[in-house]
Order: structure tokens, then sequence, then C-alpha cells
């Protein structure tokens, strides 16, 4: 996709982003590109953060498919950010087997840590806090995903205390 | 200073609380795993691709063919592990074995299901017995390409899936003309990112497509219209991994080990109220005491309350008859609940039974697809009237109402979501309806407050 090619407003990707989109695209069969959408949005929101409407429309056009069904996906999926998220999403499991567990206070604790409701980021743009669904790991309760991609496991006051002050002073 | 990476890696679960505890009873998929030998070499050394070498014949032996493999996953007695238990073998021998286009095979390892967490140890420590368990399906059913649908929220595991899978390409394990034979079986990885509905296989196939997942009305069934309108099987990750032991084994070997028309293994993912959390991969029919102990008995000594034995979805089973139950898909039915996943959620004496439906039915709220609308605004109803329940609002006729609108959704929509949603609050107001009533003429918990 050449950037003239696209409308206007679609944001263009970087040679490292469509060379692992093509690496996403090349597992479904030629005419059935539309399958490595999920794969090409969670690139989108791992490089840039979010899902801007502007991404979406360069993803339909990469792809070759109507900007509506991508949108379809970004607000069917719970894990992609459709507005901009603190430099560090953290995810809380709150389900049932983790709230026999710790997860609800782990939830509770990290907010009051941070100064934050759930679903809010706080001031400094480093952290936004929510609880989430099953994350599949109930075992390992009190148990959160940070940034779609790292799970922490364990995670009881002390380790979430750990955990924050590490991310405050780290570098990508 | 500290780089990000490094910091999140200090948090990573290792799996020796899950899986490497050794308190499994005759393991075959979690045998001798340690976290660190993954890999194909490792795997080979424990026997892994034997079985697939014997189907194709590159043992030195005749070979098998598609109707002997059917035949002894028949023999084995392995039910589906994602849930429905239904016979594998079975399932393999509805694919049209003569059409002649593509057809496809696909791995459901979208476990979403609250209180499950097994088929994510299988795939990060044992990926190739998922390999090659596919390869053997795809050979018995003549399907060349494969996709392994891996749930978002464990990314880790996906990725080591695909590490696994470019192992198995670069020693001829998959691709094409494995191991100097005929047959041909590219597999690929697809993760998710968020959505229960998906691990519906129906609406797995649509996220596969790249569409909103959604279930399809069946019929027509995947085994004539599936992936891409293909002819295509969908089995669990546990499944799979199964299979490799079955054709090294027998299948007689294999149903020896479990109990008539249970056979095999079974992988429990134990949560809640225990002292040792985990994964406990014992034979079925093993007694649920023996797996209470294993994982180390309820937490802090206290009484055991209720047992939700099958993932959330199941139906609660209270202590006194989940004692006397067998773990395996025909003593829990019985038991008027579910198998389901595999996953026992422990609740001790100190729980509320309706915060713990509330939390439930917010999932299923938040979970449903909204396709149909018997589970859209039905799961919504549900959730709704067990909220004011548990916040001092209940009125004595909402049990009825939770009951009728449970009743409204069930065999009223195109998938199982809407039963998932419905069988949780029929089975509380079945067992605990005293500590319902209690809720709605108190406006408090029979319990004491806990932390």
């Amino acid at each position: 996709m050449s950037a003239t090619a696209a409308p206007s407003t679609a944001a263009p990707f970087s040679d490292a982003m469509l060379a692992r989109f093509a690496r996403e695209v090349a597992k479904y069969p030629p005419d059935q590109k539309q399958s490595a959408v999920m794969a090409c949005l969670a690139i989108v929101q791992q490089e840039r953060g979010w899902v801007s409407p502007d991404s979406e429309r360069a993803v339909a056009a990469y792809l070759g498919m109507p900007a509506m069904a991508v949108h379809e996906v970004t607000t069917f999926y719970n894990m992609y950010n459709q507005q901009p998220v603190g430099r560090f999403k953290l995810n809380v499991c709150t389900n049932a087997p983790c709230m026999f567990a710790g997860g609800p206070q782990a939830l509770e604790h990290l907010c009051e840590t941070l100064g934050v409701q759930p679903g809010e980021t706080t001031a400094d743009g480093l952290f936004t806090v929510q609880g989430c669904e099953c994350l599949g790991a109930c075992g390992d309760a009190p148990v959160m995903l940070v940034n779609d991609r790292n799970m922490c496991s364990f995670m009881s006051n002390d380790k979430l205390d750990q955990l924050i002050s590490g991310l405050r002073g780290a570098e990508d | 200073m500290a780089r990000v990476q490094d910091i999140l890696a200090q948090f990573q679960a290792k799996g020796v609380e899950s899986c490497f505890h050794g308190r499994h009873i005759n393991p075959q998929i979690y045998a001798g795993l340690n976290g660190a030998n993954w890999g194909l070499k490792d795997y080979e050394a424990r026997g892994g691709y034997q079985a697939l070498r014997k189907v194709l014949g590159q043992d030195g032996g005749p070979g098998m063919t598609q109707d002997e493999v059917i035949a002894e996953l028949k023999a084995s007695s392995l039910r589906g592990r994602g849930g429905a238990g239904f016979p594998t073998g079975l399932k393999w021998s509805f694919m049209p074995r003569n059409f002649p286009g593509q057809k496809y095979l696909v791995c459901n390892s979208d476990e979403g299901e609250p209180g499950t967490f097994k088929d994510r140890d299988i795939l990060m420590h044992n990926p190739h017995a998922v390999i090659e368990g596919m390869a053997i399906a795809a050979y018995a059913m003549g399907a060349s390409v494969g996709y392994n649908y891996i749930h978002g929220e464990i990314f880790r595991v996906y990725e080591r899936f695909e590490a696994a899978i470019e192992q198995a390409r670069e020693s001829g394990y998959l691709g094409q003309g494995i191991m100097g034979s005929a047959f041909s079986f590219q597999l690929h990885g697809h993760h998710g990112y968020g959505a229960y509905i998906c691990g519906e296989e129906t609406a797995l196939l649509e996220s596969l497509e790249g569409k909103k997942g959604q279930p399809r009305f069946k019929p027509p069934f995947p085994a004539s219209f599936g992936l891409y309108g293909k002819p295509t099987t969908i089995n669990n990750t546990e499944t799979f991994a199964a299979v490799p032991w079955i054709i090294r084994n027998g299948g007689d070997a294999y149903l020896q080990v479990g109990k008539p028309n249970n056979g095999g293994t079974k992988l429990y993912s134990v949560s809640g109220d225990v002292e040792y959390p985990g994964n406990f991969e014992v034979p079925m029919g093993t007694p649920f005491s023996k797996l209470l102990e294993l994982a180390g008995g309820v937490r802090g000594g206290r009484k055991l309350k209720a047992v939700i034995p099958g993932g959330s979805s199941a139906p609660v089973v209270p202590a006194h008859i989940m004692m006397d139950c067998t773990m395996d898909y025909d003593s829990i039915a019985k038991a008027g609940s579910m198998l389901g996943s595999g996953a026992v959620i422990v609740m001790d004496e100190t729980r509320c039974m309706v915060k713990s439906l509330l939390r439930l039915s917010y999932f299923y709220f938040e979970e449903s697809c909204g396709q149909c609308t018997p589970c859209r605004e039905g799961t919504g109803w549900l959730y709704r009237v067990v909220h004011r329940i548990e916040s001092g609002k209940g009125r004595p006729e909402d049990l009825d109402l939770l009951d009728s609108v449970a009743g409204n959704i069930m065999g009223r929509t195109i998938c199982a979501l809407g039963d998932a949603a419905a069988m949780p609050v029929r089975g509380f107001l079945k067992h605990y309806r005293d500590e319902f009533m209690y809720h709605i003429e108190h406006k408090h918990c029979l319990v004491p407050e806990y932390l």
C-alpha cells in the first residue's frame, strides 16, 4: 500500500510494521486476507498504544476490506483500546475464581496506590487501571495483564508495589 | 535504568505452582515437564513424534490408514476436553473423506471459561504434543491446513506455540511431504483479543475469518460448512494433546487408564479456596476428594461449602454431594452438573452464594455477543436482579423472576452462551435458595462479612 493510494487521513505504517503484517497475511489463503485483521490491529496497538479511526482505515486499505468491517472487529474484541491509554495498561482479573483469591483486592490496592478509580488513567499518563474478565490464569490469582502481552502472576500487595515502582523508573 | 521487559519478566509465572508440582497421577500430557524442556529435541527424547512416524509408516512399519487412526480413537473412548465431552473418534468420522476440495483442522485454545487454565500449560510447556496430535488428526481427516486459535490474553503462550511450529517445520514434521511421505500439513497460530464467545466453535470460525465472533446457526455443522465454508473439524487443545499417547500405546490402553466411556487422563484446573491452586492431571474417575487433597485441601483448613466442577457455566454442587463424586463425565452429570472443561472452582464456608452468583452473572452479561435477544436482554436481567438482591433491595418474587428469565433464555439462542448464563442461576437457586431468601428478608448476607 502506498501512502498516496490510501485516503489522506490514513496513518502510514513503518516498514517494520508492514513486514509483521505480511507475516500474518501469509498464514491465510490469498483471497482471505481479512483473517489477518485481528493480528494487524494488535500490532498497531502494540506500536501506537491504541487503534485510532485513522489506523482502522489504513488497516482496511492494507487488507482490502471495508473500514466499517475493521471497526466492527475493534469494537467487538475487548482488548483493543479505542482511546489512548496510559503508558502501562494494567488489567486485573476480578472474575469469580480470582474473586476467591484476592483479585478484587489487588485492583483496589492498585487504585488506592495510584489514586484513580477503575478505568481511569493517572494524571502523569503512566498507568491505566481496570478490572477485566477471565485471563485464563485463575490458578495464578491475583493475576493481571500489562499492555496486553505480559501476564503478571501471584500479585500480592507487595509485588504490586514493586511492579509499580519498577515501571515508574523503567525505560522501554 | 531497568528496562520494562526485564521488570515485567520478574512477575511472569514459571509454571512451578500450576504444573511442575509433581502431584499428578500417572500423567501423560504433563509427564516429565520442567519448564525448560518444551522444545522439539526434548519432546523427541520423551517419545515425541513417534506416533506421527507410526501413522505415516516412517518407523519401518506399514503405517496406518485413515480408518485405522479413527478406529483407534474410537476404541480409546477419548471425549472432547473442551467442555461438551463429545466422542473424538466419532467427530473425526463426520468429516467427508472423499470431498475433493480444501478441508481444515482447527484447534480451539481460546481458553476463557472462568476457572480454566489447563491448555495454557500444555501450549507453554508441551506445545509439540498439540502439533503432533493435530498432524495425526489432519492425516486421518485429509485436512492439509490447520489453525490453532489461542486466547489473546495469553500472548506469551501464543508466541511459544509459534516458535514450536517453526521448530516442527524446520525438522520436517510440518509442511510439504512430512518425513518423506505423501502427506502435507501446514499449521498456523491465530490469536484472539478478548471475547469469551470465541470459545464457541462457530464464533471461533467467524473470528478466524476476521469478523466479529458471533456464532452461526447449526446446521450446517462445521464438518460440512466450516472455515471459509469448507469442511472443518474443531477440537480442544487437550484433546489433540492426548492423541499421540493413544496412537503410541493403543486405544484400549487409554481406555484402561480411565473408566468405561471415560477414557484416559484428564487435566483439572483447580482454583478458588484451596491451598495450592493449579493443574492436576489424573485418570478419569479419580475421586473428587483425592483431587482436593492434591490441591492441598481447602485453604486455611476451612470447611468446604461448594464446588463448581466444570467451569463457571456448570451448576454449583454442594460439598456433601461433591465429596461423593468421582471426576468423570458420568459421575458429575449424575450430581446434576457438568464436567465441562475440568475447571474445578472451590468455595469455602465463608463464601456468600449471592455475591458469587452476582460475579458470574455479570460475566455473562458482559460477554453476551448481542446476537440473540433472549441472551442479550436476559443476561442483563439476571445480573440486575441478582445485583438488587445482593445490595439489599431484593423482593420475595425475585427468585421466581430469576427462574423464569433463566428458563426463557435456555434453548432459545443460537449458541450455548445463553444456557451457560442460565445454568449457574438455576444451580445456585436450587441448592442455596435459603441463602437468597435470607438476603432478601434481612438485606444482608447469611455468612459473615469477609475480607
